[in-house]
C-alpha cells in the first residue's frame, strides 16, 4: 500500500478475476436456466396438445358415457403406465359428443361415472357433476374440463396432451353452462 | 490403548480440531436445561441421521423411473432380504421426524426460546420445519403408487391457481405436460439432493447458533428478557449455576434418542412399511387417494372450505402463516419467557393442536367423500324393509340403484356426505322430500332428470317410512288448516 489512490497490482488482478468469474457465471447461468425452464418454454410451437384418436365411433353408443384411454402424445419410453390417460366420452346423440377429462375440476382426482344416477362423483372431496359435466355439488367451482373433439373417418379424435388444471387459461374461459 | 492414543495424537497434530471439539462439548449450560424437555432437537437430528442411512440403503435398489419405481418397491418389499424393514424404518422415521420437529417447535415456543438473542435460530428452525415437510411430501411422491400419482395431481391443481404463472409452475413442477417420468425424476432429485442439502446446511447453522448463543435457560416467571442485560445475565447464570454439556446434559439426549430409534424400529417391525398401494396407472380410476398422516389435516381443510374461499386460503394462508412465524421473534423479542405468564401463547398452541387434531381425525374417516360402493356393497338393514308395502320396497330399491346410499347413511352405514336419513321424514314433509329429491340443493345434486315420476313416488314412500317409532313425521300444518281437515296421522305406524 504505497499511494492510497493507486490501485495496486494485486487489487487489480483480484477485481479482474472477480469480473471474469461474473461473466463466466452469467454465461453458464443462461443455458442452465434455459435447461431448467424447458418444461415451460416448450420448444415446440404448438405446445403440448395434439389430436389423438380415441377409437371407433361404434365404441361410444348413443346416449351413453364410456371410459376411454389414450397414450399421451408427449411421451418418453420410461414413462410406463403414467402416459396412459383416461377420459369420459359421452355420446349426446348421433355425432354430438362431450369428452370430459378424468380429473375433477376441484383438485384433479379421478371422477367416476354412475350411469344409474347420471352423476360423476369424485372420491376425494366429494365433488359431483351432472351427466353434461356441469357442477352438481361439492367443492368444485365449475364443471368438468372438456376436450375439443372432432370426427374423422369414423373415429373420434380429441385435442389433448396436457393434464387439465383449474388455473389454465383455456379452462378458465370455457365455462360449462349450469344445469337445472 | 497406547496405540489408539498415539494415533489420535498423530491425527490431531495435523487436523488440530480436538481442542475446539472439547471446548464445544464441555461448554457450560444452565443446570436446569439438563431436562427431559430439552431432548427433542437432538432427537430430530438423530432421526435425520437414520433417514440419511436408510435413504442411502433404499437408493441401492430403488429405480427412480415412472415405469419401474413401483416394481422396484415391490422388489424391496418382497425379494430383498429385510428390504421391507429398511422401507419401514425410512417411512416411520419420516413420521417420527415430523412429529419430533413439531414437538421441538412447541417446546421452544412455550419456553420463549425464540426471544432475543435467538431470533435467527428460530427463523432457521422455521426453515427446517418447511424443508422437513418438503422431505415428507417429496418422499411420499417417491413411493410412486396411486396415492402418490393423484397426490401430485392435487399439488398441481393447487399450484395452477397461482395468478398468471400458475400453469407455468405446474409444467415446471411436473417437468412436462402430465405426471410422468420427468415428474418422478425431478422429485427424486429434490428428495435426494436438493432438500437434504438445504436441510444439512440449515441444521449446521442452527447448531452453530445453539453453541454460540447457548441453550435457552429454563424460563422462570418474572425473569424478563431485556436486550440490554440478557447476554450478561445469561453468562452470569452459566458461570454460577452451569454444568458442562458433556456429560452433564447429554446423557438424557442420548437415552431419548435411543428410545426414539427403538420406537421407530418397533413400528417398522410391527406395522411394516407404507405401501406401495396400487400401481401408478391413471387409467385405474377405482381409487380413493389419501395423503400421508401429516397432510391429512390439509385434506380435511380442502374439503370443508367453502369453494369461493379455497383459492385465496390456499395461496394466502401459507404465506401469512410462514410470515407470522418468521416475524414472531421480532414482535415478541423481549419480555416474559415463562408459559405461566404467557396465556395467549399457551392458548395459541392449544387452539392449533385442537384444530389440527380435529381435522386429522375428520380426515381419517372423510365424511365428505362419497362411499363409492355403498349402493352395491352395503345393504339396507332388514328392519327398514320389514312389514313394508311393495311400493315402499320398490323405493328402497331406487334408493340403492340411484346411489343415494353413497352419500346418505342408514343405520350409520353408507356415505356421510349428506345427512343420515334414519329419521328424515321427521324433518321434511312429503312435499319437501319430493322437492329435495327432484331439485336438490343444499349441496345435493338434483335428481329430477334421472328419476321417473314412478321412481320418485316410490323413493319418497320409502323415505317416509324411516321415522323412528313414536316420532310422528313432519307435516305441513297450513295444509290441514287450509283444507279445513284434521291433520293426517295415517302414516304413523300402528305400534
Amino acid at each position: 500500500m504505497t499511494e492510497p489512490r493507486d490501485i495496486s497490482r494485486r487489487d487489480l488482478f483480484m477485481k479482474t478475476a472477480m469480473f471474469v468469474n461474473g461473466v463466466v457465471g452469467f454465461i453458464l447461468a443462461v443455458p442452465i436456466l434455459r435447461y431448467l425452464l424447458s418444461p415451460v418454454s416448450r420448444e415446440r410451437k404448438p405446445g403440448y396438445e395434439s389430436w389423438i384418436p380415441l377409437g371407433d365411433l361404434k365404441q361410444f353408443p348413443s346416449g351413453e358415457t364410456r371410459l376411454a384411454t389414450y397414450r399421451n402424445p408427449v411421451v418418453n419410453p420410461w414413462d410406463g403406465d403414467t402416459a396412459d390417460i383416461a377420459c369420459w366420452v359421452r355420446n349426446v346423440g348421433g355425432q354430438t359428443f362431450q369428452v370430459f377429462a378424468i380429473n375433477c375440476a376441484h383438485l384433479g382426482c379421478p371422477v367416476r361415472w354412475f350411469p344409474q344416477s347420471g352423476l360423476f362423483l369424485c372420491p376425494c372431496h366429494g365433488g359431483a357433476y351432472y351427466q353434461d359435466g356441469s357442477r352438481a355439488s361439492g367443492p368444485p367451482e365449475r364443471g368438468l374440463f372438456q376436450y375439443d373433439y372432432r370426427i374423422e373417418s369414423g373415429k373420434l379424435l380429441i385435442k389433448a396432451g396436457e393434464m387439465p388444471t383449474p388455473g389454465q387459461a383455456s379452462n378458465i374461459v370455457r365455462e360449462i353452462r349450469t344445469c337445472v | 490403548m497406547r496405540l489408539i492414543n498415539s494415533l489420535g495424537e498423530w491425527l490431531d497434530a495435523r487436523l488440530q480440531v480436538a481442542a475446539s471439539i472439547r471446548e464445544a462439548a464441555e461448554h457450560p449450560v444452565p443446570r436446569e436445561t439438563a431436562s427431559w424437555f430439552y431432548v427433542f432437537g437432538s432427537a430430530a437430528f438423530v432421526v435425520f441421521m437414520l433417514q440419511i442411512v436408510t435413504g442411502i440403503l433404499l437408493a441401492l435398489i430403488y429405480v427412480p423411473s415412472a415405469g419401474e419405481a413401483w416394481n422396484s418397491l415391490q422388489t424391496l418389499n418382497h425379494n430383498v432380504a429385510l428390504g421391507w424393514f429398511i422401507r419401514g424404518l425410512h417411512g416411520w422415521g419420516s413420521n417420527f421426524m415430523v412429529a419430533i420437529v413439531l414437538i421441538h417447535m412447541v417446546q421452544v415456543f412455550l419456553f420463549g426460546a425464540y426471544k432475543y438473542p435467538r431470533e435467527l435460530t428460530w427463523i432457521v428452525g422455521v426453515f427446517l420445519l418447511l424443508v422437513t415437510l418438503g422431505m415428507a411430501f417429496t418422499g411420499q411422491v417417491l413411493r410412486f403408487d396411486q396415492d402418490a400419482y393423484w397426490g401430485l395431481g392435487i399439488g398441481a391443481s393447487i399450484a395452477s391457481r397461482v395468478p398468471f404463472i400458475g400453469p407455468s409452475i405446474v409444467n415446471l413442477m411436473l417437468g412436462g405436460p402430465i405426471i410422468a417420468g420427468a415428474t418422478l425424476s425431478r422429485f427424486f432429485a429434490l428428495h435426494v439432493f436438493v432438500v437434504p442439502g438445504l436441510l444439512i446446511a440449515f441444521v449446521a447453522v442452527h447448531l452453530l447458533m445453539v453453541l454460540k448463543l447457548g441453550i435457552n435457560e429454563w424460563p422462570m416467571p418474572g425473569r424478563v428478557v431485556r436486550k440490554a442485560t440478557y447476554i450478561k445475565d445469561y453468562h452470569e447464570l452459566t458461570k454460577t449455576d452451569g454444568i458442562p454439556f458433556v456429560p452433564g446434559a447429554i446423557w438424557k439426549d442420548m437415552f431419548f434418542a435411543a428410545f426414539i430409534l427403538l420406537s421407530i424400529a418397533a413400528c417398522a417391525w410391527y406395522f411394516g412399511p407404507f405401501g406401495p398401494s396400487g400401481p401408478p396407472d391413471p387409467t385405474i380410476i377405482q381409487t380413493a387417494p389419501r395423503p400421508d398422516f401429516f397432510f391429512l389435516w390439509l385434506y380435511a381443510v380442502l374439503s370443508l372450505l367453502p369453494p369461493s374461499m379455497e383459492t385465496p386460503a390456499l395461496l394466502i394462508g401459507p404465506v401469512v402463516l410462514i410470515l407470522g412465524l418468521l416475524v414472531l421473534p421480532f414482535v415478541f423479542g423481549e419480555g416474559e419467557k415463562s408459559w405461566r405468564r404467557r396465556p395467549i401463547a399457551v392458548l395459541t398452541i392449544l387452539l392449533v393442536a385442537v384444530a389440527l387434531g380435529t381435522f386429522t381425525r375428520l380426515a381419517g374417516n372423510a365424511p365428505w367423500s362419497p362411499v363409492m360402493d355403498a349402493w352395491s356393497g352395503i345393504p339396507i338393514p332388514f328392519e327398514f324393509l320389514h312389514n313394508r308395502s311393495a311400493l315402499e320396497r320398490q323405493g328402497a330399491l331406487v334408493f340403492q340403484v340411484k346411489q343415494c346410499h353413497n352419500c346418505h347413511s342408514l343405520d350409520d352405514r353408507g356415505g356421510k356426505r349428506g345427512p343420515a336419513l334414519d329419521a328424515v321424514p321427521v324433518r321434511l314433509t312429503h312435499d319437501q322430500l319430493i322437492r329435495q329429491v327432484i331439485q336438490g340443493g343444499g349441496n345435493m345434486p338434483a335428481y329430477g332428470k334421472n328419476l321417473s315420476p314412478a321412481e320418485t313416488t316410490a323413493l319418497v314412500a320409502f323415505l317416509e317410512t324411516l321415522h323412528p317409532a313414536g316420532q310422528s313425521p313432519a307435516r305441513d300444518a297450513s295444509r290441514a288448516i287450509a283444507l279445513g281437515t284434521q291433520p293426517d296421522t295415517s302414516s304413523l305406524p300402528d305400534q
